[in-house]
């Protein structure tokens, strides 16, 4: 007589059961054409494009910036140096939150976390020598997208290229940044309304750029498991779109300029199956309830990055090796584009050395690991195929949830997906602590005597003083009737509900800060009111 | 019955980091404490009018952007000016070990980087709140 075994219960975090076994019968229900289809077609389950990497790499685009302008235009030149192919711009946090570096609520923080953007000047120093048609940059800025797009947009102008050549993608995704990360400033709904506008400032003379980055990845990382960072990503992308159609556009004429942020952190194979399910279920979403021809609107674009989340304090050298399979992930599931946070990156600003490690475990994925060679290696595998179906489920349960609390933009306006996210992760916190959740070398094979000698990244205050220097030059050297006038404009066009590019773009011609700009705008949406509630 | 021990949660400065804030807070909740939590983009004029305003016995800062040596130094004179003293400083997040000493030199009675267990946490107050 054979002995039972008995094998532990394997739950995921999305709260599937994982069987040790996994066959044929798991996939009988599923239907090759419908519900998988070829790579580059509809469902796209495969990929969004037929040859994907072996045609074309997925981009590598690391997040820096700090200081000043000018230092981060080193970093960048820097990592172009490396073999980037992509630049990802960190602003400090008075930029992002619509403070200029001399307000006294940005003491300590200029040039802090990313650059200091204050004025046009310094946008043009920072990609003073940088091909702005040869290299794509993402601009990780919500609030004060508006304005960094139209500095943006001037400094191309000035290093003549026509806005129609410019690429590039701006996060603009403000829903995210009232459930985490926290840079708000104006209430949701006239941010919605900016988000709107930038939409369709690009669509009529952009078209190659991508105005919106729907961000499941904050999302994740402020706690929330797989299945609700999709979901929210999904519904918050939705609140967008909505929008933008209620203005009369055409969903085809927007939608192919969508992209997603997703995390990958936590287990391998529920990563794979979150992004498969997700580029299968964002298809129908787009085909079926927006009603989209374009295949391009269907297509989910996505910069999958290993998240910071992940990452431990502890042995931080670890983190390299998670860093290594994150990538592996993320090159498995078919990303668009890839970025790392570095090994340092649990508890400060990667140095160079740590962000070139993350360069280089992409690069030796796509040149060593045959990562190039063949579409979506995994699909066919029963386990990853019948994970796909699993998650894809749970991921329309939980959009119906919220839409049933009344939607998204209410479920955040009242602090309701907060509060579902922080719980979610004291859980993930208390499960580690009791043991429950393995992290090494947090809670097994942990070393007790670890002496961290851990190397912050370096706030430079003289480097706040050389900004808010620059800041007043510029200041005095600008016309301030010129800086009135077109602050005056804003003001009217903001009051009329009108698109505010045109006048925003004038305000920054004229060197007006992002601190008067804000502030004008402010006087007319008001300021977003935190909803606390534990 | 007793009464429940008093915490304020603050979150200072731009730093939108504040899963840490909340999970703390939550454990604290749990542990039967009695907890307010002050949302983001708090000034250290806001958390002394609220730990007033609030009476409470802990007030826990939560900083993770690094610039937890200016506000700490900030959030502890002007406590004091306003009759304070009483109430029990702790600061959580990403601090350096070297900066621990400095902070408890300004009179903050513990430091819970990141990663502190919950039960530390919660042991510490009660044993440190006189009943």
């Amino acid at each position: 007589m054979k002995k039972k075994v008995e094998l532990p219960d394997v739950v995921l975090e999305s709260g599937i059961k994982v069987k040790p076994i996994y066959g044929p019968e798991d996939v009988k229900d599923i239907d090759y054409e419908k519900d998988i289809g070829e790579p580059g077609e509809y469902p796209f389950t495969r990929g969004i494009h037929k040859y994907m990497y072996r045609f074309r790499p997925f981009t590598m685009r690391q997040y820096s910036g700090f200081a000043t302008a000018k230092e981060t235009n080193k970093r960048f030149k820097y990592l172009i140096k490396q073999g980037q192919t992509g630049l990802n711009v960190a602003f400090d946090l008075p930029t992002q939150c619509g403070l200029d570096s001399d307000d006294p609520l940005a003491e300590g923080e200029v040039g802090r976390v990313g650059m200091a953007i204050d004025t046009l000047k310094d946008m043009e120093d920072a990609f003073k020598g940088i091909p702005i048609d040869k290299i794509g940059t993402s601009l990780t800025i919500n609030s004060m997208a508006p304005i960094m797009l139209a500095m943006y947009m001037t400094v191309a102008e000035k290093q003549g290229v026509p806005a129609n050549e410019v690429r590039g993608t701006l996060q603009n995704d403000i829903l995210k940044e009232y459930i985490g990360r926290g840079t708000w400033v104006f209430p949701v709904d006239p941010s919605i309304k900016l988000i709107g506008d930038t939409i369709e400032y690009c669509s009529k003379y952009a078209p190659k750029y991508y105005p919106v980055s729907v961000c499941g990845y904050h999302i994740r990382e402020s706690g929330a498991n797989p299945v609700q960072e999709i979901a929210y990503a999904f519904l918050i992308a939705k609140a967008y779109i909505q929008h933008v159609l209620d203005r009369g556009l055409d969903v085809d004429d927007f939608v192919p300029r969508f992209s997603f942020n997703f995390d990958i952190h936590g287990n391998l194979f529920e990563q794979i199956a979150k992004f498969r399910a997700a580029r299968r279920l964002w298809a129908k979403i787009v085909k079926e309830d927006l009603g989209a021809k374009d295949p391009k609107s269907m297509q989910m674009k996505m910069i999958a990055g290993g998240g910071g989340g992940g990452l431990t304090i502890e042995q931080p050298e670890n983190n390299i090796v998670r860093g290594a399979y994150y990538a592996l992930i993320s090159a498995l599931s078919g990303t668009q584009t890839m970025a790392l946070c570095s090994y340092d990156e649990a508890y400060t600003i990667p140095s160079e050395k740590a962000a070139v490690i993350s360069l280089r475990t992409m690069q030796i994925l796509l040149d060593e690991m045959g990562l190039r060679d063949t579409v979506d290696p995994l699909a066919g595998s029963y386990y990853i195929e019948s994970l796909t179906c699993e998650l894809e489920k749970l991921i329309c349960e939980m959009m119906e949830k919220v839409d049933k609390k009344g939607g998204i933009v209410k479920a955040v306006s009242d602090g309701y997906i907060q509060s579902e996210v922080a719980k979610q992760a004291f859980l993930l916190e208390k499960g580690i602590q009791e043991g429950k959740i393995i992290k090494v070398g947090v809670n097994k094979y942990r070393e007790e005597e670890e002496e961290r000698e851990i190397e912050f990244h370096d706030y430079k205050a003289e480097e706040a003083e050389k900004q808010i220097k620059r800041l007043k030059k510029v200041k005095k050297e600008r016309d301030d009737s010129k800086v009135s006038k077109a602050l005056k404009e804003l003001k009217k066009a903001a009051e009329a509900g009108d698109n505010l590019m045109d006048t925003v773009i004038d305000a920054v011609r004229a060197y007006a800060t992002v601190g008067e700009i804000t502030a004008t705008m402010k006087d007319v949406y008001g300021e977003f009111k935190e909803p606390v509630r534990l | 019955m007793k009464n429940p021990i008093r915490v304020l949660i603050a979150k200072p400065g731009l730093d939108g980091h504040d899963r840490g804030a909340k999970v703390v807070a939550i454990a604290l909740k749990e542990a039967g404490m009695e907890v307010i939590y002050t949302g983001l983009r708090q000034s250290v004029e806001q958390i002394t009018s609220a730990a007033l305003q609030e009476d409470v016995q802990v007030v826990g800062l939560s900083i993770l952007s690094g610039a937890h040596m200016p506000i700490t130094k900030k959030l502890m004179k002007m406590m004091k000016e306003e009759g304070l003293d009483e109430a029990m400083v702790l600061i959580g997040g990403n601090i350096p070990k070297n900066d621990v000493k400095k902070l408890k030199a300004l009179g903050v009675k513990e430091v819970f980087p990141t990663g502190s267990r919950f039960e530390d946490i919660v042991t510490f107050i009660r044993s440190n709140i006189p009943n």
